[in-house]
């Protein structure tokens, strides 16, 4: 019984960090610019298929893989953002979400073109498979591997959000983009740096969740949902909301699966439903 | 936005003659609508094999119709407007397998019960804006056909409802095999709705509609209820959702568990936006566009479908914001200038 809850706390937390780097920067940008990016997920699709080519294609080490997705991925958004979206700040949240969808239609085609349609196998090193024993448990290596690694990103992330000038500078500016910039910091040079970041850490998220959640072209949908959740329940731009909306997610899901399993993802709608009755301005916000 | 209702000038003084004016200009039958309906008409006897192609072109067009009306008038942006489309798909299947055959009473079921589930959900969604909002409609549609997926037995999971059978409408006129029957009946159906539509944007509500989407801070400080004005914008919308769904499962006799897809509603977002938002007709021509085009093209590998589908989605929103509709209309003006300066 304390084992079953101990398994879904840990494998809960362990989700629950892989949802929060997919997430985290979607929560940023948005806070900063009020721009609905549904594309987020679709970066973080990107990141996994650029780990899983380098270490099928090109047999890198799994852990190398790693920067080079975040560092693709952010690339790639970052062009995307300097071409397309920043035509888009100042327009109706309309207009975005259609650039956004045509880009995850986009997206998903060409991955389909280039990689297929079906799951893509990982295979990973010796000494982050199988399991160790502690007493009567039986830890999962890979994920205590999640929650060390992505408690380390996410300490430095809140680190830098609380104690460096850039954080507080993004602090500002989600709080009052304009006053922000009369006070003379550059709001979109701002913003193009935790957009950089954003996305890496949704690369970076996308090439840790293979290995638990698989991959495949509707990974950019299927995830969607998930982010959306994570930063609406968190609140506007804030990190530490959209930590604990991640990692409530993360355990609820666990749980849901493990002891109802015929309700599928249900749980986790009907709590969202709940809680956006009960707090339409996420659980986190500040009133 | 289009730059569509823009031609009369602005009132200095308001009086009722000036108003009446006003809603006469803004509600006439532009051509745009005229053409539209006649070549429907027209193609009904020109191409008599293509008789399910043109009903299902209008019942998408129904959907795309129900989606404008809360997008381009209220604003308010949805990611899941398939799940009421599914349901009033659903209702009126399950309502013929129970035996309740009737096509017209069918319908009507349909859009309550869509209405309602569009009324309960209304509540929520009044209340949350930009990445909320979307998630809300998102997840309500994912549940919806993950509750469809999972109750096999009444749904029939993945395999969809069929074997629908619906008697004779008004007791005479049988659905045929060739689809005579279905297409008159769904022309007659989306063309009422059309007109109700129609009434709908041109009355003091439309009105009020489309002073949420310009400015949603101004429209409570003139006195209007914006969370009862977005309850009953989405609660229509989604009824009329579920008479399309409805139409869809009585003229295929099968409802399948694409209805209630995300590809669906991710495909209303794109009709509307080619046709152009905000204008009702618009929603139809993109609809028969992006239907037609699908249909053309059905060798095509789904994958580069959709890949082009995307492509034409971010250049509408780039360059072409009021769509084909917005387009054609700045066509005309431009040539009126030049036949002014001649």
């Amino acid at each position: 019984m304390i084992g079953n809850l101990l398994y879904i706390i840990f494998s809960g937390v362990a989700y629950g960090v892989l949802l929060f780097l997919m997430s985290a920067g979607l929560a940023v940008t948005q806070g900063l610019m009020r721009f609905a990016n549904l594309a987020h997920a679709a970066f973080a699709m990107l990141g996994g298929y650029v780990a899983v080519t380098l270490m099928n294609t090109y047999s890198w080490p799994f852990l190398l893989t790693l920067p080079a997705a975040a560092l693709a991925t952010a690339l790639f958004a970052g062009m995307l953002e300097r071409l397309l979206f920043r035509r888009f700040y100042n327009v109706s949240q309309l207009y975005q979400i259609m650039l956004t969808v045509g880009i995850v239609s986009m997206s998903v085609a060409a991955v389909t073109f280039i990689w297929g349609s079906v799951n893509q196998p990982v295979r990973m090193p010796p000494y982050l498979s199988g399991s160790i024993q502690v007493g009567s448990f039986d830890i999962d290596v890979y994920r205590l591997f999640l929650i060390l690694a992505g408690g380390l990103v996410v300490w430095a992330l809140i680190w830098g959000i609380d104690s460096t000038s850039f954080g507080a500078k993004v602090r500002a500016a989600v709080d009052n983009r304009r006053v922000t910039a009369s006070c003379g910091i550059n709001v979109d040079r701002l913003f193009m740096l935790a957009f950089f970041i954003g996305s890496a850490l949704a690369g970076l998220g996308g090439a840790l969740s293979v290995n638990l959640v698989g991959l495949s072209p509707t990974f950019a949908t299927d995830f969607l949902i998930y982010v959306l959740i994570v930063v609406t329940l968190g609140g506007h731009g804030s990190m530490k909301g959209a930590l604990g909306a991640a990692l409530l997610l993360g355990v609820v899901d666990v749980a849901g699966k493990y002891y109802v399993p015929q309700t599928g993802p249900f749980i986790i709608y009907a709590l969202t439903i709940t809680v956006l009755f009960w707090r339409p301005h996420g659980l986190f916000a500040r009133a | 936005m289009t730059a569509i209702e823009i031609p009369a000038p602005a009132p200095v003084t308001t009086s009722p003659e000036r108003a009446h004016k006003v809603f006469a200009f803004t509600s006439r039958w532009r051509w745009e609508e005229i053409a539209f309906w006649l070549a429907a008409a027209i193609s009904i006897v020109v191409f008599p094999t293509h008789l399910v192609l043109i009903a299902q072109v209008l019942i998408t067009g129904l959907f795309a119709l129900s989606f404008d009306l809360l997008v381009g008038y209220a604003g308010i942006p949805s990611l899941g407007h398939a799940a009421f489309f599914g349901i009033g798909a659903y209702t009126a299947g399950l309502l013929a397998r129970a035996g309740w055959t009737e096509p017209i009473t069918g319908l009507v079921v349909a859009a309550v019960v869509a209405g309602i589930a569009g009324l309960i959900l209304s509540v929520v969604v009044s209340r949350l804006t930009g990445i909320a909002l979307i998630m809300i409609t998102l997840g309500v549609a994912q549940f919806f056909y993950e509750a469809a997926h999972s109750a096999r037995n009444i749904t029939g999971g993945d395999d969809g409802l069929s074997g629908i059978n619906i008697a004779p409408i008004f007791g005479r006129f049988a659905f045929d095999f060739y689809g005579q029957t279905a297409v008159i009946y769904t022309f007659v159906v989306v063309f009422l709705l059309y007109l109700v539509a129609r009434r709908i944007v041109n009355s003091p509500f439309g009105l009020e509609l489309k002073g949420i989407r310009e400015n949603v801070r101004r429209v409570p400080a003139i006195g209007i209820p914006l969370r009862n004005r977005y309850m009953v914008a989405f609660t229509v919308a989604a009824s009329l959702a579920g008479v399309a769904g409805a139409l869809l499962a009585q003229i295929t006799q099968t409802v399948a568990l694409s209805s209630l897809s995300f590809e669906r509603s991710a495909a209303v977002l794109i009709m509307v936006m080619i046709g152009g938002m905000g204008t009702l007709i618009g929603a139809l021509v993109g609809a028969a566009a992006y239907m037609v085009a699908q249909d053309r093209l059905s060798d095509l590998n789904p994958v580069y479908w959709n890949f082009w589908v995307g492509l034409l989605l971010v250049l509408f929103v780039l360059f072409a914001r009021g769509g084909l509709i917005g387009g054609v209309d700045r066509l005309v003006v431009w040539i009126r200038a030049k036949q002014k300066k001649s």
